[in-house]
């Protein structure tokens, strides 16, 4: 990508990469704002960052885990009170084309 | 032109643990439908994953096994792409820092004769990770539902290099792996349950050539001989292509085990534009060396170095151990039998041949042997037999007659011989006159033997067995027939 | 005591009263009710209510102390929370769409935390969907509107929860504070509202938005308060990788303690350009009362300053991304009924159910992560970010503590800033960096405006310093107690 300047966003690859539908207005109004928002993120590109660690949490600590103790899990009730439609216990979702 | 086939594989393993991988409901098998869930596992608002610490043990294991470098620190990434059997709409699994790297399984091709040991070779991987399984779909007409029991259990994945150059040599990887995976006692491997899944990525190219072809990725290789089917369609079908001159698309095909061919599977064009990145809800892991030193003592001897010590060491022949080895649990009930009769040849006989057909015989299912968990016989009884044998007390015939009687009771060869009036018999009066007679309907055989002829004393022995059912002591039918045949 | 008395009193107080028996939690509840059935219908903090549920909890609290059986301090009084903090059995929309019949099957741990400690829990509070904006005008379900002035935004993401305190609807609030969310909308309502270290509050049952920088915190009149709230919810939680072991002091008792002279940091980056001059006037009488008290005040520098709001927006919009993936359509969100097929169900549930600045944010996420563009955005980012955290740690070997002002402006109108993402983003800029830092960071009121909307201070501490940095804020807020001014347009 160039530094000087900014590629322009594929809204329909970027929309259909997070799974959301959006109309034509939407993406002609994103397109421009989220234009505006790159281009305000250039400053990053200006960082000198050569040797820096990435910080992926602030307090970073190591091994923080659970003993393999297996505790009581949901009922099946409680797992599908939310789901929009289910069948023989489980999650009815429409057809899933073919993996 | 001939081609030779590139490939690789991509082995997915569940762990044997209580519970899930990032959470601690059980992990199970054959459950009611989400009755193995909580917040974690759908993926409810603000629920957090928490480490499982006996799977990161058992990966590092299982790395130890296969001589991986294990990895100083590890971490967790997130894989983002959207399917209804993974509630988050992203997996957690490990990018850039997995927890083992390298390491090798060693493969062994078939030989000459079921009786001869193969070639072997060193098949190198390139990384084993750790991740978290989905849930399960069931496709109809119409529509899919969706089981979540099994997501969140953990699952390592084991990645070769493009290291295998025939469907042969990827059935001898995943047969190798799979007994290694079962000596570490990580998982049972049953892939009928979907304990072990296998995803291969295969190419070919101009025999003599180095550069890869186009790769195409298979998937839904579920049984170890499906693997070596579908392998061997998909090479069967890219040689083909090539030699039309046809183009072969890097693309994912899925196996079709009933119609025996491979389907390509809907283009997903952002496949693989996963978006990873480090998890920000998950720490770090930290293996220091002494958990490591810790870990390296609970390794077992891997399956061709136990195979290659029984040959040298105990003298046992290829046959033998090429039936004992791939089962770490009949490797100890010989080496426990062994220990007190100290005789592996017979004790191996016994094990691979009659213990093993009883096992299977035994089974209500077909398909199944009785596991030697509950094996009736335990290793002292077998041990007891073999020295019964040897001792004299017992005859081969009589032994091979006991043993399907010790399988079915469970009770030890001298408690059977004893209630079954079947012990030798040594009383010399009475086997006299059993010789004695056998001569005498058998004059032909005691003139041969007078002549000189040393065989000719078999026939006059089977006689007296047979009279005896079997049960005369064989040294003292064979002292008074060479007495009385020397007067 | 009458209702409008009852709801003035700091939480504090209720629960001194409810010591001595001169209230009853029934009261306190019913007055609270009585307050959110006057006001809620022009200032709509609240999302949901469950009366009888509300009603029954102070019941039960009222039962334990006739039997001598009181919780403790906490025991009998209301605490609303943001709708982003799970309460099994209740509804959590997250102002969004998409949750809209939602009910939660488990409990937060502050949710548990709280019950533990006798408090009543009441009401679901409004904020912006999935706590993405500035201004609670992104909620699905209406905007909240600021106490002091019905036209302007009371701030945000949990607006809801600090119009609720300033409105005299609850005396204790709890919001989620990603970049501001909490300390923003408390300054825009005068009200006090903190943000812990990061790891300090467990966030298990707390819908992310952006993991690395969320954290829960409370909502009051007081500092004091504040202090009450926040010792009964921090504290290890081993289902919160990301929480931190550590001992939890009293912060009341400690804050009560005298406080020795401090040093405190102005950093000049952010007494620049675009400081409301009412803002800058506020502050710089609080920076007078501190240097009079014998503490000392010196002037720092954060470099990092303006790189904050980019490098925020990077991390937090690529982590919303995939926090927000789960919201599908399939498992327990709303499905869209024109999907045909399963990929269907994604996108048209999740373009139907999310409002504009969900998808707007989940689309920049997607983008910064995206295949050719993770170095140059999200890596650097995270790059960027241990600088910021550097530059503080090094101030603070200086300081004790760090003086801002809050926001930059007081409450704006409805609408200046909705359609214009970067000036919205913008109204963070002092609060930003301590989240990217993890820091603890507290706003206390510091006055009004000649228009008489509320002005706040922003003090930044130590990571896991929360009792010093409660002193050095209890030591101003003791003395001025503007948070204990009741907006006239609530007032009976
Ligand atoms: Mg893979
Ligand atoms: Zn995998």
């Amino acid at each position: 990508m160039s530094e000087s300047e900014p590629n322009p966003m594929d809204i329909d690859y970027v929309s259909n990469l997070a799974r959301i539908e959006l109309s034509e207005k939407e993406k002609e109004k994103f397109r421009g704002q989220l234009g505006d928002v790159l281009k305000y993120f250039e400053k990053l590109q200006e960082v000198d960052v050569e040797g820096v660690e990435p910080t992926a949490h602030a307090f970073p600590r190591y091994n923080v885990w659970d003993k393999d103790t297996a505790k009581k899990p949901f009922s099946v009730d409680l797992a599908l009170q939310n789901a929009p439609k289910s069948r023989n216990e489980q999650i009815l979702v429409p057809k899933v084309v073919e993996d | 032109m001939k081609y030779e086939a590139v490939i690789g594989l991509e082995v997915h393993v569940q762990l044997e643990t209580n519970s899930k991988m990032f959470t601690r409901v059980p992990c199970g098998y054959g459950k009611e439908p989400n009755s193995l869930t909580d917040a974690v596992v759908l993926g409810l608002p603000g629920a957090l994953p928490v480490m499982n610490l006996e799977a990161i043990e058992k990966s590092i294991k299982v790395g130890l096994l296969l001589g991986c470098k294990i990895a100083d620190t590890c971490k967790w990434d997130r894989k983002n792409y959207f399917y209804p059997d993974m509630p988050k709409n992203y997996q957690i699994s490990q990018f850039d820092q997995p927890i083992c790297e390298g390491g090798e399984v060693e493969i062994e091709m078939p030989g000459d004769s079921p009786a001869v040991m193969g070639k072997h070779r060193i098949v190198q991987l390139t990384r084993i990770h750790l991740e978290e399984d989905v849930g399960k779909l069931t496709h109809f007409e119409n529509d899919s539902l969706v089981d979540y029991n099994r997501a969140g259990s953990p699952l390592l994945e084991i990645v070769s290099e493009p290291d295998l150059f025939s469907p042969e040599e990827t059935f001898a990887y995943l047969t190798s792996l799979r007994n290694s995976l079962i000596y570490t006692g990580i998982s049972s491997c049953d892939m009928e349950k979907g304990q072990l899944r296998c995803d291969a990525n295969i190419s070919i190219r101009p025999v003599g050539t180095e550069k890869l072809g186009t790769k195409v990725e298979l998937k839904n290789l579920n049984t170890i001989s499906g693997v070596k089917n579908g392998v061997e369609y998909e090479i069967k079908r890219q040689i083909k292509a090539m030699e039309q001159g046809e183009e072969i698309f890097q693309e994912t095909r899925r196996w079709n085990p009933e119609q025996r061919y491979t389907t390509p599977m809907r283009s997903k064009e952002m496949a693989h534009d996963y978006r990873y990145f480090p998890d920000p809800d998950l720490m770090p892991v930290k293996i220091e060396q002494e958990w490591i030193d810790k870990i390296r003592n609970e390794i077992p001897e891997k399956p061709f170095d136990k195979q290659r010590r029984y040959m040298d060491e105990l003298n046992l022949p290829y046959s033998i151990t090429s039936a004992l080895c791939p089962d770490l649990k009949l490797c100890e009930y010989f080496e426990e039998a062994n220990k007190l009769a100290k005789n592996p040849r017979k004790i191996g006989n016994w094990v691979v041949n009659d213990l093993l057909r009883e096992l299977s015989a035994g089974s209500k299912d077909e398909t199944k042997s009785i596991s030697l968990n509950d094996c009736p016989i335990p290793p002292k009884h077998l041990a007891e037999l073999v020295e019964l044998i040897e001792n004299g007390s017992v005859s081969n015939n009589v032994a091979k007659e006991l043993f399907p009687e010790m399988f079915s009771t469970g009770k030890s060869p001298s408690t059977l011989v004893k209630e079954k009036g079947l012990e030798v018999k040594s009383d010399e009066g009475e086997i006299e006159s059993h010789c004695a007679q056998a001569i005498q309907d058998d004059p032909d055989a005691a003139e041969k033997f007078k002549a000189g002829k040393e065989g000719a004393i078999n026939a006059l022995k089977g006689k007296v067995m047979k009279a005896t059912r079997g049960q005369a002591n064989p040294k003292v039918v064979d002292e008074i027939l060479r007495r009385l045949l020397s007067n | 005591m009458s209702s409008s008395a009852l709801v003035e009193k700091t939480a504090f107080d209720l629960s001194h009263l409810l010591a001595n028996k001169e209230v009853s939690s029934v009261e306190i509840a019913q007055a609270c009710l009585s307050q959110i059935d006057r006001v809620d219908e022009q200032v709509h903090a609240f999302l949901h209510r469950d009366d009888q549920d509300f009603l029954a909890q102070a019941r039960a609290s009222d039962e334990r102390r006739e039997k001598g059986n009181s919780l403790g301090p906490l025991d009998g009084i209301p605490v609303a929370l943001k709708d982003v903090i799970s309460v099994k059995g209740q509804p959590l929309t997250a102002a969004s769409k998409i949750l809209q019949n939602y009910i939660s099957p488990y409990d937060a741990t502050v949710t548990k935390k709280l019950k533990d400690a006798g408090a009543v829990i009441g009401g679901r509070l409004n904020l912006d969907e999935f706590a993405m904006g500035s201004s609670t005008e992104n909620s699905a379900y209406g905007p909240t509107r600021n106490p002091w002035d019905l036209n302007c935004v009371p701030g945000g993401s949990s607006g809801g929860s600090s119009a609720a305190v300033a409105a005299r609807e609850a005396p204790l609030t709890l919001g989620s504070d990603t970049g501001g969310s909490i300390r923003q909308p408390a300054s825009l309502c005068g009200v006090v509202g903190m943000k812990p270290t990061y790891g300090m509050v467990s966030r298990y049952g707390l819908a992310a938005f952006a993991s690395s920088l969320d954290q829960i915190g409370p909502f009051s009149k007081t500092v004091e308060d504040t202090a009450l709230l926040l010792e009964i919810i921090s504290g290890h939680d081993p289902l919160d990788s990301t929480s931190f072991p550590t001992e939890i002091p009293s912060y009341s008792s400690a804050i009560n303690q005298s406080l020795k002279p401090c040093v405190l940091g102005l950093p000049k980056e952010y007494f620049g350009e675009g400081m409301d001059d009412e803002v800058r006037n506020a502050v710089n009488l609080a920076v007078e009362f501190y240097r009079n008290q014998g503490h000392e005040i010196v002037e720092v520098s954060l470099p990092t300053t303006d790189l904050a709001v980019p490098v925020y927006y990077v991390i937090a919009t690529a982590e919303a991304s995939s926090n927000l993936a789960r919201y599908d359509g399939i498992r327990y969100t709303t499905r869209s009924d024109r999907a045909q097929n399963a990929i269907d169900v994604y996108a048209k549930s999740r373009g139907e159910g999310f409002g504009e600045e969900v998808k707007r944010r989940c689309i920049l996420g997607a983008y910064g992560l995206s295949s050719g563009y993770y170095d140059a955005y999200y890596l650097r980012a995270q790059k960027t970010r241990t600088l910021i955290r550097e530059d503080f740690n090094r101030v603070f070997k200086e300081v004790d503590a760090i003086l801002t002002p809050t926001a930059p402006t007081p409450a704006f109108k409805f609408g200046e800033k909705s359609d214009d993402p970067i000036s919205m983003y913008l109204s963070d800029i002092y609060t930003i960096s301590t989240n990217l830092a993890g820091l603890p960071a507290i706003s206390v009121p510091c006055g009004f405006t000649k228009g008489n909307l509320p002005i706040g201070l922003q003090l930044i501490g130590r990571a896991f310093e929360e009792s010093s940095l409660l002193s050095i804020a209890h030591a101003y807020d003791r003395e001025h107690k503007f948070g204990c001014v009741t907006p006239s347009l609530v007032k009976e």
